[in-house]
């Protein structure tokens, strides 16, 4: 399975052949690792080139990736064919706005649990933990019937707010927080400052880096969220978002493959982003993202 | 008291109270319009003795079976490949997490598409092969294996960063204290890496079973649970239940069977690490 390297073993009797014998194999592991990654990248390439074909050069045989002419203008008939923009204007919406809660609601909350000495906290801590156990699926029918009580089915505030209180976020920041040297607290306590301005003074611009993965992968969650919104929103049109509008475009318009793949890639271009952006912070959000899904 | 509270409320409200009352609609009749009725156990025997509601979780923990081996199996395999020597490392992760991250609605319809008759792996059969692929979404023989294939590519990325951080964090003067006891680079694998690494195998086994049972969007969008129910998964039951058929209690009944059977898995596994998983790092 590891094409690593024997020299070290052998390399005391040959050292000049083992040598060779595994600079070439580090060579064959990168190239066969190059076909790897283009096997994986395939399907991402397959659509981007679809989505810059013209309609009747999708399906070729033998496959091509380049038809007669690029045609950019398919990613503006996709937006003419389906309200793309409305779906993109509520998906930001939505994410920014549910982004905004749970990174303000989280921050405070994992500063009490870090910091604020009150009765019942480890108790209170645990029960939060506790909450992450149950899964989305248990808890969707009861939300739908909060919604149609509270008048909220079809509304930005059903798509925001049910999954903005997550224990995630205030863990994660709890953590970031206890590494807060305690000292650097105190002798702020003993000049006279309250929990209010260690919390806004210290606190927050220290957790800045904690904060910005947290609201990233927050992010990514509300924009690739569909069981949700697919329950909870009917009206498509106007209250849409991005996955919901694919997802409907998939199965009425079915056979227009060069615009649905145009309005696929788009629909990946904030995540890839992201993605890029977030780079070696990519492990820190690992935690938030394994349970998401939603 | 102030700082607590946006999180306390919202998540009493949010969490806490549906989780309720999740079991207490499961304990109903419950259309989403008209009289509720309570029903007692009912909804539960209705599920024990439904044969769509057997089938649903025999093709999840197919699904389970199926996927999540092979996702451990590659991206484990892959970490250990794409060692601190491979050049471009950082490379391979981001690309093998964009999957992770974009919306799998999108993935999802990138792959309906790879799938399509004339799509990309049936024009590459009928120009290499000189035969048409087969329907893969459409036969039951092939459908759950095209939903497994299309959840691996997108699932993997993640337990291979897992996996990847974690060989990384293998101290070097163990491995070279093999190297020079003679140990060959598969040895120092298996003796050295791999039990260092079980917390993570651990960690990353327990999440993709847990998250493998939830599965919805994939069969949802790919095949629709079909041909007939072949692919209908747990999540597509309660969605079709709850908002197609508006059985809200059966609904709610069967959410709380797969949160059951989900808390059984994890329990047995916590149970089990003993066994297998060193915390002596």
């Amino acid at each position: 399975m590891t094409p690593e390297d024997r020299t070290s073993a052998r390399g005391r009797t040959a050292p000049r052949r083992g040598r060779r014998a595994a600079r070439l194999r580090l060579v064959v592991s990168h190239v066969l690792l190059v076909l790897v990654a283009a096997l994986f990248a395939a399907p991402l390439v397959y659509a981007l080139a679809t989505s810059l074909k013209p309609p009747d050069e999708v399906f070729t045989r033998p496959p091509t990736l380049v038809g007669s002419e690029l045609r950019f203008e398919n990613y503006v008939e996709a937006f003419r064919f389906a309200p793309f923009g409305r779906y993109f204007f509520n998906s930001f919406l939505v994410a920014i706005i549910g982004t905004t809660v749970v990174v303000i609601a989280s921050s405070l909350s994992g500063f009490a649990f870090a910091r604020l000495r009150f009765r019942g906290r480890e108790l209170l801590f645990v029960l939060f933990l506790g909450t992450l156990m149950v899964p989305q699926e248990v808890l969707i029918v009861p939300m739908y019937w909060l919604m149609q009580t509270l008048g909220w089915v079809d509304s930005y505030q059903a798509l925001i707010l049910p999954w903005a209180f997550t224990a995630f976020g205030t863990f994660l920041l709890r953590q970031f927080f206890l590494t807060v040297p305690a000292e650097l607290v105190d002798s702020a306590r003993v000049d006279g400052a309250g929990p209010f301005t260690v919390f806004f003074r210290i606190m927050l611009p220290l957790a800045r880096p904690a904060l910005a993965v947290l609201a990233m992968f927050t992010f990514i969650a509300y924009w690739g969220s569909f069981l949700w919104p697919l329950i909870v929103i009917d009206n498509i049109d106007v209250k849409g978002t991005v996955p919901l509008g694919l997802s409907s475009f998939m199965s009425q318009q079915g056979t227009q493959w060069h615009l649905m793949m145009a309005a696929a890639i788009l629909a990946m271009v904030p995540s890839v982003l992201l993605v890029v952006l977030l780079q070696k912070n990519l492990v820190r959000g690992l935690l938030t993202t394994g349970f998401g899904g939603r | 008291m102030i700082f607590l509270g946006p999180s306390l409320i919202g998540l009493a409200l949010f969490t806490l109270f549906p989780t309720v009352m999740a079991l207490v609609m499961s304990l109903f009749n419950w259309p989403v319009f008209g009289n509720r009725t309570f029903h007692g156990l009912d909804n539960y025997t209705r599920l024990l003795g439904d044969p769509v509601f057997r089938q649903v979780v025999l093709n999840t923990c197919l699904f389970v079976v199926l996927y999540v081996p092979v996702n451990l199996v590659v991206s484990l395999g892959l970490a250990a490949w794409v060692s601190p020597r491979i050049k471009g490392r950082q490379g391979f992760r981001i690309l093998f997490f964009i999957p992770v991250m974009t919306p799998v609605v999108a993935n999802a319809v990138v792959w309906r598409f790879m799938y399509q008759t004339g799509g990309l792996l049936d024009s590459l059969s009928q120009s290499v092969l000189g035969s048409p692929a087969p329907n893969f979404v459409g036969s039951s023989a092939t459908a759950m294996l095209a939903i497994v294939a299309m959840s691996v590519w997108q699932g993997f990325g993640y337990n291979f960063l897992v996996f990847s951080t974690a060989i990384d964090q293998v101290p070097r003067e163990l491995l070279e204290a093999a190297a020079i006891d003679g140990a060959s680079g598969r040895q120092r694998f298996w003796r050295v890496t791999l039990p260092m690494i079980t917390p993570s195998i651990f960690f990353a086994t327990t999440l993709t079973l847990i998250t493998s049972f939830q599965v919805f969007a994939q069969p949802f969008l790919l095949t629709k649970g079909g041909p007939g129910n072949a692919t209908a998964t747990m999540v597509l039951f309660v969605y079709n239940e709850g908002w197609r058929f508006l059985h809200m209690g059966l609904a709610a009944a069967a959410g709380w069977v797969l949160f059951v059977i989900i808390m059984g898995i994890t329990a047995i596994q916590f149970l089990g690490q003993k066994r297998w998983v060193h915390y002596d790092t």
